[in-house]
């Protein structure tokens, strides 16, 4: 057995889900997990119900807005008390940014965005797509401990069943030091929606959308089943979408249950972001375009005809 | 200024990967090599900086094999002034090739003023050097950056996270850069500037150099292998218009019941 500590980011009113798929996975290992700030309480019990022992929430002047030096300061003083031998967190944003920091820190060694691991014998061993996904290889981690991993969004999935943990809320002050890089400003992005990396449903369109304007069809089927839209590498280099949007290995890797593809002809780069989809409807003219061999539904025919007619069923079949 | 660029080689997005024989690294052997593409950002930034800063070099770092060095004299003929490569194979991992490019840094007798890179490298995808080379220098880093200003000592970058939103870091004194796509157009390589390349001074160093040895390895990879492939999937014809609402009536209806996500 090991102990592990999880790092977990909140939304307005829980943890991130990926907090709750890591916990499924760690269940039989000592769990405890570090938030910073405040934790709302549905995330607090979500927590305790799927196996954390103690919950440390930090706090400290300098760490009500997030910047990689004060995160990390205020986590590795807490790993030193701990004495943990696995530290781990969703491959947010956040995670990304912070836990290479971290680890440098312990001079200890990081799996980055893995989408599976064991923990046979307490001991870590993950698999993690390279080059984009084009390959997958088994990762496991020498030298000091504790030994650092990120794991993807959406890629676990929530567990069936947990064994609750004692859920002991430690309020931690930090104290955290100077900051040389802090945020001045957040200026909040146009869309509310979650972010294509952690999407449930995803709706892409391609170079065939021919404009900007024309993605409107694609928000409007968006707003009905709840998805994010994405692009393809193709309409935004042809300026149709901004990169925020973009799916493929220079954009976005993805991990939906659903990816739904609109005039995408499915170049390898962008089959590299979201192959591992679970579901993946294909919309093109072209019978022969690649994404048809990684579409388990193709509709060979115009998105300009059969998006309006998709939003119109889903809203059929979910009674909007 | 000192500005430096860490860079990296990268495999051509285009190219069809494959595991190599013991499945313990990829088959590189027939691979064409491009300079990482975030990593282009980095540099294109560098030479901007470096025309509003006068008396500033340029120096490209980059850590890997010497069978092909595309990624520097493309570097190089953009307009970096001098390169450093620490040779290696090209499967180190993030922590390693870290300690290299800082050892080259700091061996370098400059110091860092400004430190880009690529928010990531299109092979392993870890996205850990920059923040790692920051740490080792007592740097800080902004990550994901898609706005650069510079001015006074004082440096303003834009850093893109979830959504779309972007946090807005004001820095004093050295900063690690890693670069997004949207920064700025990356420039291409004109003929004299190839031309005039050839003759900037690359250092050629080893791992030994730059204080690196085989126990500062801290990732072991293996069972490298292709994704499982799908089975084939439905295909449904609709170019027809009268075909079309039945089709997606179907479709619809098996996304339910026999996918089970909507």
């Amino acid at each position: 057995m090991s102990k592990i500590l999880v790092f977990t980011e909140t939304t307005a009113d829980n943890v991130k889900s990926v907090t709750i798929e890591i916990l499924g996975r760690l269940q039989g290992q000592e769990v405890d997990v570090a938030c910073v700030g405040d934790l709302p309480a549905d995330g607090q019990k979500a927590l305790a119900e799927n196996g954390a022992a103690n919950i440390h929430k930090l706090n400290g002047s300098g760490l009500e807005k997030y910047s990689p030096e004060g995160y990390a300061k205020a986590l590795k003083n807490l790993i030193d008390k701990g004495g943990y031998d696995y530290v781990m967190a969703g491959s947010t944003s956040i995670g990304k940014d912070l836990f290479p920091r971290l680890a440098g820190m312990l001079d200890a060694g990081m799996a980055s965005e893995v989408t599976n691991f064991t923990m046979d014998g307490g001991n870590f061993a993950g698999t993690r797509p390279l080059f984009a996904g084009k390959v997958l290889a088994k990762v496991e981690i020498e030298g000091p401990k504790p030994h650092f991993v990120t794991v993807r969004p959406n890629a676990l999935g929530m567990p069936e069943s947990a064994t609750a943990g004692a859920g002991n809320v430690q309020e931690e002050s930090a104290d955290i030091g100077e900051i040389k890089a802090a945020i001045r400003e957040i200026v909040k992005g146009a869309s509310e929606k979650v972010d294509l990396t952690e999407a449930n449903i995803i709706i892409s369109g391609g170079r065939a959308m021919k404009n900007e304007e024309n993605f409107k069809i694609l928000n409007e089927c968006a707003d009905v089943i709840g998805a994010t839209v994405g692009a393809s590498r193709a309409a935004v280099d042809s300026g149709f979408a901004p990169h925020a949007m973009q799916v493929g290995q220079t954009g976005k890797t993805v991990a939906p249950s659903l990816y739904i593809a609109c005039g995408i002809s499915g170049a390898i780069q962008h089959l590299a972001g979201m192959r591992t989809s679970k579901v993946i409807v294909a919309i093109n003219t072209d019978p022969d375009a690649p994404i048809f061999t990684k579409a388990d539904y193709g509709i060979v025919g115009d998105l300009f005809q059969i998006v309006p007619l998709l939003t119109e069923e889903f809203k059929k079949l979910l009674g909007k | 200024m000192n500005i430096f660029v860490c860079v990296k080689q990268v495999p051509d997005t285009e190219t069809k990967i494959t595991p190599n024989g013991d499945g313990t690294f990829i088959e590189t052997s027939s691979i064409k090599w491009i300079m990482n593409p975030y990593d282009e950002f980095a540099v294109e930034q560098a030479l901007l900086l470096k025309a509003a800063a006068a008396g500033s070099t340029v120096t490209v770092v980059r850590v890997g094999s010497v069978q092909d060095t595309e990624a520097l004299r493309t570097a190089l003929a953009m307009g970096a002034d001098e390169a450093i490569l620490v040779e290696a194979e090209d499967n180190l991992d993030s922590y390693m090739i870290s300690k290299a490019l800082k050892g080259a840094i700091e061996k370098s007798d400059k110091s860092a003023d400004i430190i880009f890179s690529g928010k990531q490298a299109i092979d392993d995808d870890c996205l850990q050097v920059p923040q790692l080379v920051a740490q080792m220098l007592d740097m800080p880093s902004v990550t994901v950056v898609v706005g650069f200003e510079h001015a006074d000592g004082k440096t303003s970058l834009k850093r893109e996270v979830e959504g779309g939103t972007i946090e807005v870091y004001d820095v004093s004194g050295p900063v690690m850069v890693a670069c997004n796509k949207g920064l700025n157009t990356p420039r291409y390589a004109s003929l004299p500037g190839i031309m005039k390349a050839k003759r900037k001074p690359l250092q050629q160093l080893s791992l030994g150099d730059v204080g690196v040895s085989a126990d500062d390895r801290r990732l072991k990879y293996s069972g490298f292998q292709l994704p499982p492939e799908k089975p084939p999937g439905k295909k449904f014809e609709a170019m027809e218009e009268g075909a079309q609402a039945g089709v997606v009536a179907e479709v619809v209806g098996l996304l339910r019941s026999e996918a089970k996500v909507i």
